[in-house]
């Protein structure tokens, strides 16, 4: 840790003396992130029973995260940059650990016991990944060599692949969407993206013979025929439709919603949070939630397109956009659209280590974006 | 960046389309109904079976809620845990690999039974466990309060509520209720969130009111299981007629069974004997007899027939008299039941106006009761009689009719010669419709002649009641053997009877079966058991005493009233 980072803080030499410039918050982040909080514990009540208990559960890692996501915000961009790696090589050790002495649940291992919590390292990775990347591209000659991508595309696809065999589709889906951005916003020629595309167009058959499996393959066949298993394979795509249809304009009302309140709809208070949503709110309450959404990735852009330094401008790309891929991978399976991976819906879905990731992510954001101008 | 940006616009055109645009295949409209469609279901209430009752609102057969619980085999099996199974195998009783082999059979299978008909509390206990994938139905089970009183004239149902045997099946469709429906939210484990709406009330049956009379029917079935017991009979049947309406006021049979508990059930103890069996009336058609020939005019009450030297043979057979009665009146023949006496009798008589009368007494036509299993009893016709066939007509063999079917021909006795349908439920306001069938002065005759025969002076001396002046007939009757020909044996031991004598309110016939050989004279066997029914009905229906024997003070009133008025 480079001791100018200390000085800084302690002594910011004239210049905004703003509160929070001082606090490092960016106030139009923070408040539509409180306003999507807001948004979570509303429809999280309803969605699991009317559970006062999930409700504080939920508000306690709320709270976490949003100190988390304020430490993180008093450290400078460049001692992201410089921990990086470090931080990556840790994360990628602790996934190799998951493998061997991971515990889960439902036939996933996920965690590393801590004893006294419980750590999942494939968060971690979502944050280090881009991170990672972006330092070490940013380091080289802008767009990057051929050499550089794979070297990027290699510690993208590693981590993807040891969190794809937890098994946890989704989660390895922005792990490698989070790569895939920072290399794609470095500058990456039309002929990379060109192979890209026919890369996995090609992958496809190799990827369902032998990667994918069985009750992976079972959920891209449901996507395309959910009404053949109706009451296996496809029940959670054919209730959470019929949620989210049966919502109409303005909802059934809050805690009103049948489908739901009635345990028809599974996973309500995780992964289906939005089809409760849209069943008691209706059309105009996804729409909101909607907006509220494009308003704060908006709002990441902007701080990306202010950055001052290469690898603030892909950190800050690269998050956004993972956090919009995020929202739309969830949303876009649960009405049906792409097969089910386990992806929550952010700030909105109950659980506590995906809160406290997208807060720290936040946190980084908002370093990125009240670093002061270099003299 | 043009793919990504468009990502949102997708899905919330998805999103739209599912929420919003109507008439699409999958779209908003087929969704909301999907929705409700989860959700609300049509519910079944059930609809009780009407009551079963006596004449005066006493409960014979009642509905009673029950709880039948029933399973998802294919949730049980995905859902539930092994303790949960072995929980619920030990409050079913059963063991658990019983159960789990149960459910294994089922598991294709969206239903089954796990117990049916448990009494509520039992079962809420059950479903407290709240096993995944197993329900609660509530239904309606029989309860038959008067048990085997009233068991084979009752009848039972089934366990779906449909009437099996008796009153329940032959009115099944008055009592039968008509499930309504109601619309209800559930849950996905099949609770019942709330009632929506009622699609239509359930109807419960109606109640039938049966003409039988509980206090008579418990005195006539006491008697006669008494008397089953003592002369250890196979079995036995009593009825009690009001004959101002026909009502049956007692239909009691024996052996019987308990309608609570069939588990140990023996099928000829189901059988109302009363109305389906048909059975030689013996000696006590013998007033028929007579009848025919007071009707005939050849014949007056004091006509004297020689019966010596007691023995009569009629071409192949030979008729005998326990002993030479010498010469008898009709009363003597009646009193003393002398077989030579009655075979000369109808001999001399027409066997075509005999058989006519018989008919018009009801023998040979059933009662149209309605109850299931009713016999018409069996009268031959006249061309097939021989003159022994003739003869033994006369005594009452030869042609056969239910218990019932003799009581109804005793009300005609009772009646003055009018002819009442017999009815066996209650009638609210009886609308008479009887009919003249003979002359009422020859039927008080005969009437006259039974109380004798029901006296000192005759075979029916037993049949005395306490009070009130009574009139009847015994009959002891061989009974057929399987091979043909009469059983030296075996009887049938009758007795058929009218009471109070000048004004009658009641016929009561009884009918024992087979009492052991030492004792089988309907006037030993049947006679007591006349007594103590009639007298007991008599009393319980407060009929005005009339006849006090003399050694009670209330009799010899009269006389103290004579002397003091000097006389």
């Amino acid at each position: 840790m480079h001791r100018d980072d200390f000085v800084r803080q302690l002594s910011s030499p004239g210049g905004d003396r703003r509160p929070s410039r001082v606090l490092h918050i960016d106030i139009p982040l923070l408040l539509l992130l409180l306003v999507l909080c807001g948004i979570g514990l509303t429809v999280l009540y309803s969605a699991s029973g009317q559970s006062i208990f999930y409700v504080k559960r939920q508000a306690t890692f709320m709270l976490a995260g949003l100190f988390a996501m304020l430490v993180m915000a008093q450290f400078k961009p460049r001692f992201w940059e410089r921990g990086s790696t470090l931080i990556y090589l840790g994360g990628l050790l602790s996934l190799v650990a998951v493998l061997f002495f991971g515990v889960g649940a439902k036939g996933a291992q996920r965690w590393l016991d801590m004893g006294f919590t419980r750590f999942q390292p494939s968060e971690l990775m979502k944050i280090a990944v881009p991170m990672m990347v972006s330092a070490y591209l940013s380091k080289r000659y802008l767009p990057p060599r051929f050499k550089h991508v794979f070297v990027a595309t290699l510690a993208t696809l590693l981590p993807v692949f040891l969190v794809a065999r937890q098994p946890d589709l989704g989660t390895s889906l922005i792990i490698f969407s989070s790569g895939f951005f920072a290399i794609f916003l470095s500058g990456l020629g039309k002929r990379y993206l060109v192979a890209t595309v026919l890369i996995a167009v090609a992958a496809i058959p190799t990827l369902w013979f032998y990667v994918l499996l069985d009750y992976q393959k079972q959920r891209v066949l449901t996507l395309l025929n959910p009404g053949e298993d109706k009451l296996g394979a496809g029940w959670n795509i054919i209730q959470s439709t019929t949620a989210i249809g049966s919502g109409g304009w303005s909802g059934k009302g809050w805690t009103q919603g049948t489908q739901s309140q009635l345990n028809f709809l599974p996973e309500s208070h995780t992964d289906f949070i939005i089809a409760v949503l849209a069943e008691e709110f209706g059309l105009i309450g996804v729409l909101s939630l909607l907006l509220v959404y494009l308003l704060l990735i908006g709002r990441c852009m902007v701080i990306a397109l202010n950055a001052h330094t290469i690898f603030s401008r892909l950190v800050a790309g690269t998050l956004s956009l993972t956090f919009f891929v995020y929202i739309f991978v969830n949303m876009g399976m649960v009405s049906g659209i792409l097969p089910v991976v386990g992806a929550p819906l952010p700030f909105i879905s109950y659980g506590g280590s995906a809160i406290v990731t997208l807060f720290s992510g936040f946190g980084i954001l908002m370093a990125i974006s009240t670093e002061p101008k270099r003299i | 960046m043009l793919v990504l940006a468009s990502l949102p616009l997708f899905v919330a055109v998805k999103i739209a389309q599912l929420q919003v645009m109507p008439s699409e295949e999958h779209g908003a409209e087929f969704l909301q109904t999907q929705g409700d469609a989860r959700a609300i279901r049509t519910e079944t209430i059930p609809g009780h079976r009407g009551l079963i009752t006596d004449r005066n609102g006493q409960p014979l057969a009642v509905s009673t809620p029950v709880t039948t619980l029933i399973a998802n085999p294919k949730r049980v099996n995905e859902q539930a845990q092994v303790d949960d199974l072995a929980k619920l195998a030990k409050a079913l009783n059963i063991s658990l690999v019983q159960l789990q082999s149960r459910l294994e059979r089922y598991r294709n299978k969206s239903f089954m039974y796990l117990a049916r008909q448990l009494p509520s509390i039992e079962a809420d206990r059950i479903l407290d466990l709240r096993i995944p994938g197993v329900f609660g139905r509530q239904e309606y089970k029989r309860f038959y309060p008067a048990g085997e009183v009233t068991a084979q004239l009752v009848g039972f149902t089934d366990i779906n509520d449909a009437g099996q045997e008796g009153m329940e099946l032959a009115y099944n469709a008055i009592l039968a209720g008509e499930p309504g429906a109601k619309k209800v939210v559930k849950d996905l484990a099949g609770r019942v969130i709330k009632d929506i709406s009622l699609v239509k009330p359930a109807n419960h049956g109606s109640t039938l009111r049966l003409s039988i009379d509980l206090r008579v029917q418990y005195a006539a079935y006491r008697a006669l299981k008494a008397s089953v017991q003592r002369h250890q009979a196979k079995s036995g049947s009593v009825i009690v007629l009001d004959v101002h309406t026909g009502e049956v006021l007692a239909m009691a049979n024996q052996p019987s069974f308990n309608p609570n508990d069939r588990s140990n059930l023996r099928v000829d103890s189901v059988r109302n004997r009363s109305v389906i069996d048909m059975m030689e009336p013996g000696s006590t058609a013998k007033p028929f007899t007579i009848l025919a020939a007071l009707e005939s005019g050849k014949f007056k009450p004091e006509t004297i027939i020689d019966t010596s030297p007691g023995y009569l043979k009629v071409a192949y057979k030979t008729f005998i008299d326990p002993r030479d009665y010498g010469d008898l009146d009709l009363i003597g023949i009646l009193n003393k039941s002398s077989q030579v006496g009655t075979t000369k009798l109808a001999l001399a008589l027409n066997p075509d106006n005999t058989r006519e009368l018989f008919e018009r007494m009801g023998f040979g036509e059933g009662i149209g009761s309605g109850f299931p299993g009713e016999t018409a009893g069996n009268l031959p016709a006249y061309r097939k009689w021989d003159p022994v066939t003739q003869a033994t007509y006369a005594f009452g063999y030869g042609f056969s009719a239910s218990p019932l079917q003799l009581a109804r021909a005793y009300s005609i006795l009772a009646n003055d010669g009018l002819r009442r349908e017999v009815s066996m439920t209650a009638i609210d306001e009886y609308q008479d419709e009887s009919v003249r069938v003979i002359n009422a002065d020859i039927v008080k005759t005969v009437r006259q002649m039974l109380e004798t025969a029901a006296s000192d002076q005759g075979t029916g001396r037993r049949a005395l009641i306490d009070g009130y002046s009574v009139g009847g007939k015994t009959g002891t009757a061989r009974k057929l053997k399987a091979t043909g020909g009469y059983d030296e044996n075996r009887h049938m031991s009758l007795f058929a009877g009218l009471s109070p004598i000048n004004n009658p309110r009641l016929v009561t016939v009884v009918v024992i079966d087979e009492p052991n050989e030492d004792t089988y004279a309907g006037g030993l066997v049947a006679a007591p058991v006349f007594s103590e029914v009639t007298g007991s009905a008599l009393r319980l229906l407060q009929v005005t005493p009339d006849a006090m024997s003399a050694e009670r003070n209330i009799v010899s009133l009269p006389t103290t009233l004579a002397k003091r008025g000097g006389l």
